[in-house]
């Protein structure tokens, strides 16, 4: 029993002190794919935060972004051009969304308006498969897969250039969003869509810019997963992952949904490498949704996101 | 009928007609709203008060009808927060508060209308936004040390008692500095001293910022102490327009609304 004790609450440690470089890089490679979860999860607070609604269809919106790059590079598209007709796709249909759904929808109760997104991510998954087919397809942007050494870490290259990709949209979206009004009118219409169009905002203005920026989002998500494991229907289900990220940051926090990756991406690798071996492996598959339910218990609102208080 | 001062109304509601299905909620209302005066809508539940109010903030088009603002005529398709551009801001009977933010956001997504710098200017010229927010900023500090509510100045709304919130909420309607503030119920469910300060606030706004209100109030007391002209609905109809006194002793009012009189 106490050797079984031991071998959990003592030797991962001693193994971490033992061998700092590499513990530094399963901590790095960790906060890397975090970087990838926090990319998504921010799909779904960029959306949270400006209409209330919690965006069901933002993992098929990476799948549906994915497919047609990939789609438009097969029919011989260079990569530039098929990269800016995508983002044009995914304009065009934040604006199709705000026109059809949305609009009609103004003031209803945003429960409503989740199932009117569950509606939509079975409606981008069937046109996706229809248009561009339902296999396997590889995407190849270009971005070296080989290793770097650095002070004496492996490191991918592929990731590193993902990450500082993610690292540089998360920023910008974060700086604009949080300050001056463009973050309060964000709130205003999340909070209430009718008293948010009393004081002058235009929600169909703030509507369509956030699902297309949570559309273009998408898309570098889905490049990045799209380009690591190919781009396939189980891309949605990356989504999946976004969500203890949510649990964990807040769903109205974009500093929570970045915070909220890295803490579950490198606690899974770490928790993988020093405790797989005793509690046996694919502690990874796990990891984020146990630490998901603490935080539900403990702190249901996340590490960020508002405390919600109902007067009775 | 001629203004207060012998002015162009500032706002008139010409012969609107809105029904929901078979229900009609307003059957040719005509309503002049005079620049500087004091407006009460009264009636009974369901006379169309609140329809009234939400057909001239744009929430309801009217099937029928005209609404002249500011001596410019309403486009058919003219969405609320255009009408908030042309200078009507409103409170709602149930206030209608953004939750999850402080007092003073609150009132600063009331300066929405007067903050110039758009989306992408904000992103690209980062000083300039921030100097934006200072002036903002200011004005919104002026309506909080107006009404009052400096010590709540950073508390989230949601945990304010009720008639701060009202109080709030008026805050955030003032902060647009609007010609025309249509008020919902602002006294529902106050105790009478917030009802006086409220009345204070009500009779200050026009008097100090020169800004026309039309309010509903279901308190006749009230009603009789602060408003110019009070406007009667009964069943979507207009039955009375005048002076407080003179539809207080209204025979038609006084059977539709406080009921048959017992002497």
């Amino acid at each position: 029993m106490s050797e079984w004790l031991t071998a959990i609450f003592i030797s991962p440690f001693l193994d971490m002190a033992s061998g700092p470089i590499f513990f530094a890089e399963v901590v790095i490679s960790g906060l890397l794919a975090g970087v990838m979860y926090s990319m998504v999860a921010l799909g779904f607070v960029l959306i949270f935060k400006a209409s209330g609604v919690f965006n069901f269809s933002q993992g098929v919106m990476v799948l549906f972004a994915a497919l047609t790059l990939v789609g438009l590079m097969e029919r011989g598209v260079p990569l530039w051009l098929a990269l800016l007709l995508t983002v044009a796709v995914m304009i065009t249909l934040a604006y199709a969304i705000e026109r059809v759904m949305l609009r009609q929808l103004v003031n209803q109760d945003p429960f409503t308006l989740l199932m009117a997104t569950i509606g939509l991510n079975f409606f981008l998954e069937g046109t996706g498969e229809l248009l561009w087919g339902s296999n396997v397809k590889k995407l190849d942007v270009g971005i070296p897969e080989d290793s770097l050494e650095v002070a004496g870490m492996l490191l991918n290259k592929f990731d590193l250039i993902a990450a500082v990709i993610a690292a540089v949209l998360v920023t910008v979206l974060a700086v604009l969003s949080q300050k001056t009004k463009i973050g309060r009118a964000l709130r205003a219409v999340a909070d209430d869509h009718q008293a948010a169009t009393a004081v002058g905002i235009p929600l169909t203005t703030i509507w369509v810019t956030v699902w297309a920026v949570s559309g273009i989002v998408a898309l570098v998500a889905g490049i990045m997963w799209g380009a690591k494991s190919g781009v396939q229907f189980s891309l949605s289900l990356i989504a999946l992952k976004a969500l203890p990220v949510l649990i964990l940051g807040g769903l109205t926090s974009i500093p929570g949904a970045i915070v909220g990756g890295l803490i579950i991406g490198v606690g899974e690798k770490v928790a993988e490498v020093y405790w797989g071996p005793v509690l046996g492996g694919a502690i990874e598959n796990w990891f984020a949704y146990v630490l998901a339910m603490v935080f539900l218990m403990f702190r249901p609102h996340g590490l960020f996101g508002e405390e919600i208080i109902e007067r009775v | 009928m001629v203004g207060m001062n012998g002015s162009q109304p500032i706002l008139q509601v010409e012969d609107v007609e809105l029904s929901f299905g078979a229900v009609q909620a307003l059957i040719g209302v005509s309503v002049d709203v005079y620049r500087g005066e004091i407006l009460a809508i009264i009636g009974p539940n369901g006379a169309g008060k609140t329809s009234l109010l939400n057909v001239i903030n744009g929430f309801y088009r009217p099937q029928h009808g005209r609404i002249v603002f500011l001596e410019k005529e309403r486009p058919k398709h003219f969405r609320p927060y255009q009408v908030a551009r042309q200078g009507i801001a409103r409170t709602f009977q149930n206030v209608a508060l953004f939750k999850g933010m402080s007092t003073l956001d609150n009132i600063m997504t009331g300066r929405t209308l007067h903050t110039r710098t758009s989306f992408l200017s904000q992103a690209l010229y980062w000083g300039r936004a921030l100097r934006e927010e200072e002036v903002q900023r200011r004005r919104v500090e002026e309506v909080i040390d107006f009404l009052e509510i400096e010590s709540i100045r950073k508390t989230p709304v949601g945990r304010l008692p009720y008639g701060l919130q009202k109080r709030v909420e008026l805050g955030r309607a003032l902060a647009a500095e609007p010609e025309l503030l249509l008020l919902d119920e602002p006294m529902a469910g106050m105790n009478v001293e917030e009802k006086e300060d409220m009345s204070r606030f009500i009779l200050d706004i026009r008097d100090e910022f020169g800004v026309t209100c039309v309010l509903i109030e279901h308190d006749m007391g009230v009603v009789m102490d602060i408003s110019d002209r009070v406007v009667v609905l009964d069943y979507g109809r207009k039955i009375a327009d005048g002076p407080p006194h003179d539809v207080r002793t209204n025979r038609e009012v006084i059977e539709a609304y406080l009921g048959v009189a017992h002497e």
